[in-house]
C-alpha cells in the first residue's frame, strides 16, 4: 500500500482531495439553493486547506497568496455576494426539482473513472507525490460542466461554472504547484466579474421570463406581448 | 480446542449483552429528552415476559411462518460466531468472510419478508416489501464497503482485516474513512434506527421491521425481537472493531482477552450514547427519501474504492 509510505502532510493532500471531490457529489445532488452555496463554500474552504498543505509540502510559500485568495473569494466573498442575491431575488426558500437525481450521480462516478483513465498518460509523467489527484481535479470540472446540463435553475448552473472553476485551480495546484501569479490574479479577477455580471443577468433573465428558470428561454416570446 | 470453547462463550456472551445495548440506547435516548424511561435491562424483562406467554397462530400460517423465528435467530447467531469480537486469533474467524456475512444477514431478510407476506395481513406484506425495497439499496453500497476493506488489507476475512487495522501505522487512508462514513449509513439503515425507521413506533405509516413480526407472539416474538437486538449489537461491533480496532487483542492471552472485552464494552457504550444523540437530534425521514439516503451511502462506497484506485496505489 503506497499512501502508507507517504508523509503526513501528503496524507492529508490526498484525503483532501478525496473530500473535495466529495463535496461535487454533494454539490450535484443538493436541492435548496442556500445549501448549494454552503456547499460550494465548503469546497472552496476545502481547496483553500489543500493549498495550504500543498504550500507546506512543496515549500512554495507562494502559494499562500492564491490560498488567501481562495479563502476571499470562494470562501466569504462569493457565497455572501450569492446569498445576498438570492434573498434580494427571494428564491432563497426555493426547492429545485432535480431531473432523475440517482442517474446523474451515477453519470458523475462514471466521469470520475472516465477522467482516471484519461488522466493515466498525464500522471505517468509526473514523479510528484500529488500527481494522483490530477484524476480527481479533472473529475471535478467535469462534474461541474455535468451539473451545468443537468441543471434547470440558473443559479445552480452559475454554481456549477464555478465549481469548474475551483477543479481549474486544483489542477494547477496539485500538477504544477500553482500558476504564475499573474495569471492567477488574472483568473481571480475574471470569477469576481463573472459572479457580478451574473448577478445583473439574473435580474434580467426574471425581468423577461418571470423565473430563474433557463427551460423557459427557448419559448419564443412576441416583442410587445 | 480451548479456541472452540473460548468462541462458543464469546458468542453467548455477546447473544445475552445484546438486549441490554438495546435497552441502553433507550435509556440514554429518553434521558437526553427529559424522561423517565426504563432501566437499561428493561429488554430481558420483556423478553422474559414474552417466553411466558402463550404462542397465537393464525389459521392459514405455513410452517414457514413457524420456522421463521428459529431460522432468523439462529442465522444471526452463526454470524455473532464469526466476527472478531475480543480476539483476533479464534478458530471461528477462518468459517466465514465479509461476503458470507453479508449472505448470512440477507437469509434472515428473506425469511424475515416471507413471514411477514405468510399470513397474508396487509401490514405484514407492506411491511416486507419496505424491507426488501431498502435491503436492495442497501445491500450494494454494504458490499461496496466491504471490497473496498478487503482491498486495503487485502482480505476479505474479517479477523485480518481487524489486525491489520489494528497493527499499521496510523494512516489517513480517504477511501477507508469514505467506506467507514458508508457503513455507518448503512447499519443505521438496516438496523431499523431513526432516520429510516423507528423502533419506538407502532405506527403503521412508518414502522418497516414493526410491520413483518406484527402477526408475532410468545416465544416467536421473543425470538424475532431478540434477533433485531442481536444485529444492532452484530452491526455496532462491526463498526467499532473496524474503525476503532486498537485494543482488541492479537493473542489468547487471558490478560490481553480481558482488556480486549473491556475496551470494547466501553467502545459499545460510547457508540450507543452516539447513536442515541443522533436518533435524539433528527426526525425520521419520509419513506420515499430512503432511496437518496441510501443512494448517498453508494456514492460514498463508490467514492471509497474510486479513491483507493485513484490515490492510494502506485
Amino acid at each position: 500500500m503506497l499512501i502508507a509510505s507517504l508523509s503526513m502532510p501528503e496524507q492529508v493532500t490526498l484525503t483532501l482531495s478525496a473530500l473535495i471531490l466529495l463535496s461535487s457529489f454533494l454539490l450535484l445532488a443538493q436541492v435548496r439553493v442556500d445549501s448549494l452555496i454552503n456547499t460550494f463554500a465548503l469546497q472552496g474552504l476545502l481547496l483553500f486547506s489543500a493549498t495550504l498543505a500543498i504550500a507546506f509540502i512543496s515549500g512554495k510559500y507562494d502559494l499562500l497568496i492564491s490560498a488567501a485568495l481562495t479563502l476571499g473569494l470562494k470562501v466569504i466573498f462569493i457565497p455572501s455576494l450569492l446569498r445576498r442575491l438570492i434573498i434580494r431575488l427571494d428564491i432563497h426558500r426555493e426547492i429545485e426539482v432535480l431531473v432523475k437525481p440517482s442517474l446523474v450521480m451515477l453519470f458523475g462516478g462514471g466521469l470520475v473513472l472516465f477522467s482516471y483513465y484519461v488522466s493515466l498518460p498525464i500522471t505517468e509523467l509526473s514523479l510528484l507525490s500529488t500527481r494522483n489527484t490530477i484524476a480527481i481535479s479533472l473529475a471535478v470540472v467535469l462534474i461541474g460542466m455535468l451539473m451545468i446540463i443537468s441543471r434547470r435553475k440558473a443559479i445552480s448552473q452559475v454554481i456549477g461554472f464555478m465549481s469548474m472553476e475551483n477543479g481549474l485551480f486544483f489542477a494547477a495546484v496539485v500538477s504544477t504547484f500553482g500558476m504564475p501569479m499573474v495569471v492567477e490574479l488574472g483568473i481571480a479577477f475574471d470569477v469576481l466579474v463573472a459572479v457580478i455580471l451574473f448577478g445583473v443577468f439574473f435580474f434580467h433573465i426574471r425581468a423577461e421570463i418571470g423565473s430563474l428558470d433557463t427551460d423557459r428561454l427557448n419559448r419564443l416570446n412576441e416583442v410587445d406581448k | 480446542m480451548t479456541g472452540w470453547i473460548f468462541a462458543l462463550v464469546q458468542t453467548l456472551c455477546v447473544v445475552l449483552f445484546a438486549p441490554f445495548l438495546a435497552g441502553w440506547v433507550k435509556w440514554v435516548k429518553c434521558k437526553l429528552q427529559n424522561r423517565q424511561g426504563p432501566a437499561p435491562w428493561q429488554p430481558y424483562r420483556d423478553l422474559l415476559r414474552l417466553s411466558r406467554k402463550q404462542v397465537v397462530l393464525a389459521d392459514v400460517a405455513s410452517p414457514i411462518f413457524r420456522a421463521a423465528p428459529y431460522i432468523v435467530f439462529g442465522a444471526t447467531v452463526v454470524a455473532a460466531s464469526v466476527l472478531p469480537i475480543v480476539s483476533t486469533q479464534l478458530p471461528t474467524a477462518a468459517l466465514a468472510d465479509v461476503i458470507v456475512l453479508v449472505g448470512i444477514f440477507a437469509l434472515t431478510r428473506f425469511f424475515l419478508a416471507l413471514a411477514g407476506m405468510d399470513v397474508g395481513t396487509s401490514f405484514g406484506g407492506m411491511g416486507s416489501s419496505r424491507e426488501v425495497t431498502l435491503s436492495s439499496l442497501a445491500e450494494p453500497a454494504l458490499l461496496m464497503t466491504f471490497f473496498t476493506l478487503a482491498m486495503n488489507v487485502s482480505s476479505t476475512n474479517l479477523s485480518s482485516a481487524v489486525s491489520h487495522l489494528a497493527q499499521a501505522n496510523f494512516t489517513l487512508a480517504p477511501s477507508l474513512i469514505f467506506s467507514f462514513m458508508a457503513l455507518l449509513l448503512v447499519a443505521v439503515a438496516e438496523t431499523g434506527r431513526i432516520p429510516i425507521d423507528n423502533p419506538a413506533t407502532h405506527l403503521e405509516l412508518t414502522m418497516i421491521h414493526e410491520a413483518m413480526i406484527l402477526e408475532y407472539s410468545g416465544r416467536h416474538l421473543l425470538l424475532m425481537e431478540w434477533a433485531s437486538m442481536l444485529k444492532l449489537t452484530l452491526y455496532s461491533i462491526l463498526i467499532v472493531n473496524l474503525i476503532v480496532p486498537w485494543g482488541v487483542a492479537m493473542t489468547m492471552e487471558p490478560k490481553d482477552v480481558a482488556f480486549a472485552a473491556i475496551t470494547v464494552l466501553g467502545k459499545l457504550m460510547a457508540l450507543g450514547i452516539l447513536l442515541a444523540v443522533s436518533e435524539t437530534s433528527q426526525a425520521k425521514m419520509r419513506l420515499f427519501r430512503a432511496p437518496q439516503y441510501l443512494g448517498m451511502a453508494f456514492i460514498l462506497s463508490l467514492l471509497g474504492m474510486m479513491s483507493h484506485i485513484i490515490l492510494e496505489v502506485r
